[in-house]
C-alpha cells in the first residue's frame, strides 16, 4: 500500500463500485424475461391481437429497464464525473 | 479542419462519447462552451426545418394521387394522429401537435448517431427540458380539467397525511421520463464508442448490425415509449373532464 495516494484509493474504489453498481443489470433483465415470457403466451392464446400486445410488451419493459439505468447512471457517475475524488 | 470537426462530432476518436467542448464565448462574464451537443442539435433541427419545408411545398400543390414528398408526409401524420388517437381518445386533436413534435424531435436525435453524430439526446440537458414540458402540461391540466379542489383531493388520497409521499411521486415523473430516455441513449453511444474504440482493428461492417440494435431500434422504443408515457399522464391529468 506504500505509495498510493488517497484519490488513488477513492478512484480505485470507485471503479469497484461502478461495477457493483451495475449488478442492478440482473433485476430489469429477469423482468423483462418475464414480460416476454407472458406476451408470448398470450400472442399464442389470441394470435389476432398480436400488435397491441407487442406494444403493450414493450411499454412496459421500457418502464422495467429504468432501474438498471438508474444502475448504469451510478456507474458512468462513479467512472467519469468522479464526484468522491475532488 | 473539416475532418477535425468531423471526428469532433463523431466522438469517435479514442473512447470519446462524452461531451466536448469545440469553442468557449463570453456570456455576460460567464464563460460558456459550445458542446458537441449543441451542434448536433442544430443539425438535427435543421434536418428536421428541411423536412418541414419539403413537406409543406409538396402539400401546398397537393394531388388525388399522393406521390414522392407527399406520400412521405401524409404517412408520417396518419401515423403520428393514429398513435395519438389511439391512446388519447377524445383529448387527441389537442395534444396531436406536441406529440407528433416530440416524436419526430427525440427519433431524428436518437437516430442520428448512424449518421456520426452524438445524439442529443444523449445529453442529460436536452432530456430533462422535454420531461419538464410534460410535467408543465400534466400540471396545467389537471389545474385546467379537475380544479384546485380536485388537484388537492388527488394529492391527499388515499390519506391527507399521504400528501408528501404523492408529491414526490408527482415529481418523480419527469426525472424518471427524461432519465430512461438520456440513459438509454447514452449507453447506446458508449457501447457503440467501446466497439470502435477498443475494437478498431476488426471493426469492419459488423458493428452496422449493433448500429441497427442501439440506434434504430433502441433509438425507436425509446422515442415510442416516451411519447406513450407523456399521453397517458395527460390522458390521466384530464381525467374525465372532457366528457
Amino acid at each position: 500500500m506504500e505509495g498510493i495516494t488517497g484519490v488513488e484509493l477513492i478512484k480505485a474504489c470507485s471503479a469497484i463500485g461502478a461495477g457493483l453498481a451495475v449488478i442492478a443489470g440482473i433485476g430489469p433483465g429477469v423482468g423483462q424475461g418475464i414480460a416476454a415470457g407472458y406476451a408470448a403466451s398470450a400472442v399464442g392464446r389470441n394470435p389476432g391481437a398480436k400488435g397491441e400486445i407487442t406494444s403493450t410488451m414493450l411499454l412496459g419493459q421500457a418502464v422495467a429497464e429504468t432501474t438498471g439505468l438508474y444502475g448504469l447512471l451510478i456507474a458512468m457517475l462513479l467512472l467519469f464525473v468522479q464526484p468522491l475524488a475532488k | 479542419m473539416a475532418l477535425n470537426t468531423g471526428i469532433l462530432l463523431s466522438g469517435a476518436n479514442d473512447l470519446g462519447f462524452m461531451i466536448e467542448g469545440v469553442f468557449p464565448y463570453n456570456f455576460f462574464g460567464h464563460e460558456v462552451w459550445i458542446t458537441t451537443s449543441h451542434c448536433c442539435l442544430l443539425i438535427v433541427l435543421l434536418v428536421i426545418i428541411g423536412f418541414c419545408i419539403a413537406a409543406n411545398i409538396s402539400i401546398k400543390k397537393a394531388q388525388d394521387v399522393p406521390s414522392g414528398m407527399q406520400n412521405v408526409a401524409e404517412l408520417v401524420v396518419e401515423f403520428l394522429d393514429g398513435l395519438v388517437s389511439g391512446s388519447m381518445g377524445k383529448a387527441a386533436p389537442k395534444f396531436a401537435n406536441y406529440i407528433g413534435t416530440l416524436f419526430l424531435f427525440i427519433f431524428i436525435s436518437n437516430i442520428s448517431g448512424l449518421f456520426g453524430l452524438r445524439p442529443p439526446t444523449a445529453d442529460y440537458g436536452v432530456t430533462l427540458p422535454l420531461g419538464l414540458i410534460t410535467f408543465c402540461l400534466i400540471l396545467f391540466n389537471k389545474l385546467k380539467y379537475q380544479k384546485l379542489s380536485g388537484f388537492i383531493k388527488g394529492l391527499c388520497e388515499p390519506w391527507p397525511f399521504w400528501a408528501p409521499i404523492n408529491v414526490i411521486g408527482d415529481v418523480a415523473v419527469p426525472i424518471s421520463l427524461s432519465l430512461r430516455l438520456f440513459a438509454n441513449v447514452l449507453s447506446g453511444t458508449v457501447m457503440m464508442s467501446l466497439v470502435y474504440g477498443l475494437l478498431s482493428a476488426v471493426a469492419y461492417a459488423w458493428p452496422a448490425a449493433l448500429h441497427v440494435y442501439f440506434d434504430l431500434f433502441s433509438g425507436a422504443i425509446q422515442t415510442y415509449v416516451f411519447c406513450m408515457l407523456t399521453m397517458t399522464y395527460v390522458t390521466d391529468a384530464i381525467g374525465d373532464g372532457l366528457d
